[in-house]
């Protein structure tokens, strides 16, 4: 996707934010993200236990997973648009129950 | 520190997050009309709560000294009904004059259906023909990035909608750059388990700018945080972001984008 929003000029950004390492976003970070990390790894296996590897929230999960570590970057953005309905006109009946997070075509 | 809380559901919150809130330095609060947790099932019902919305909630605020607008309209979980969604939409030009209402909102999509889409265009057309501020919710999880797309398109389908006079709020990866991108406000909800979390909302903040973009918890009867918003300037100030900064986002900006509609007022605070 090309964005034409102009991004914040590196001139600005600087004057907004006081200079810091860079090992200190990771310092910041880190455990948190780890801990998330296991979350998910575990809630993986958890499904697989419990004979729910098929479903298809837990495929998706799995198949947007792989945007981790693919070195591109963006990957909050592209892990969002792959768990989402990519088709483009409103539907005749809203779907039973609410949003569940993922999407597979031809679901009621 | 002062924050304005754009997006807050107050009737579903105890008067202690009121005061919580104040504490934390919240200038005004502002309370678009949602979905009750059940579909109301008369006009008489909504008539009650848009009511609630501008006569008894800034009552309640005010004990704290706490400003309080509100948002008036049918929202898209109840537009399923199209025969008790015209009937609302017949009602809402009655408190449109109210001292405290902003504009019409929250409106949108849910689950993206026809009947949303036709009540979401009714809304949009009462809107033109008030010249009032809108307030628009995008769908949740994986109808958000189909609905938002929706929602983009019909507005701009009106010459007569300036995109500055719009807010689509809960914006994520995903969808904040077309919504910029034509000129529209952004809204960040800050949710624990959905939406958008402080880091990434700050994130959106570096990767977009920080123009017509503002922050609310959107605080309600689930999962929600009523301090959400101050809690994100702490993320800021860790990044090593400055006062004005956090001051812009949180306040500045948000006043800029409410103060289109010449009731809102927040005395005691200088155009700053
Ligand atoms: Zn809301």
């Amino acid at each position: 996707m090309v964005s034409k929003t102009p991004p914040t000029s590196k001139a600005r950004r600087l004057r907004q934010r006081a200079p810091m390492p860079p090992t200190a976003i990771v310092d910041q970070g880190f455990v948190a993200a780890r801990a998330m990390l296991l979350d998910v790894a575990a809630f993986l296996d958890r499904v697989e236990r419990y004979g729910a590897k098929s479903d298809f929230r837990c495929e998706a999960m799995r198949s947007a997973a792989k945007f981790l570590s693919d070195g591109k970057p963006e990957r909050a953005r592209r892990i969002l648009e792959r768990l989402s309905d990519p088709t483009r006109a409103p539907l005749a009946v809203a779907p039973r129950g609410a949003a569940c997070g993922a999407w597979k075509k031809g679901r009621k | 520190m002062r924050y304005i809380e754009p997006h807050g559901h107050m009737v579903s919150r105890t008067t202690d997050d009121y005061r919580a809130m104040v504490t934390a330095g919240c200038a005004a609060v502002c309370e678009p009309a949602f979905w009750a947790g059940y579909d109301r099932s008369s006009v008489d019902g909504f008539r009650d709560y848009f009511r609630q919305l501008t006569r008894f909630e800034p009552a309640r605020a005010a004990k704290y000294g706490l400003p309080h607008y509100s948002w008036i309209c049918l929202n898209p979980k109840e537009a399923e009904d199209l025969v008790l969604a015209r009937d609302v939409v017949a009602i809402i030009p009655e408190f449109l004059s109210e001292p405290n209402v902003l504009g019409i909102g929250e409106i949108g999509l849910n689950r993206n259906t026809r009947n949303e889409v036709t009540a979401f265009e009714w809304h949009v057309e009462l809107a033109i023909r008030h010249s009032q501020l809108i307030l628009v919710h995008t769908p949740h999880l994986e109808d958000k990035l189909k609905g938002t797309r929706l929602i983009l398109d019909l507005l701009c389908a009106h010459r007569e909608i300036d995109p500055a006079r719009v807010i689509i709020d809960h914006v994520e990866e995903h969808t904040i750059r077309q919504v910029l991108d034509r000129g529209f406000w952004a809204g960040i909800t800050l949710y624990p388990e959905s939406k958008s979390s402080p880091p990434r909302a700050v994130d959106m903040l570096e990767l977009c700018g920080r123009d017509r973009i503002w922050l609310n918890s959107a605080c309600d009867w689930g999962v929600s945080d009523p301090l959400a918003v101050p809690k994100t300037a702490l993320e800021m100030r860790r990044r090593g972001y400055t006062d004005d900064f956090v001051d812009a986002v949180l306040f500045r900006n948000p006043r800029q984008f409410l103060s289109q509609c010449p009731k809102f007022q927040l005395p005691g605070h200088d155009a700053t």
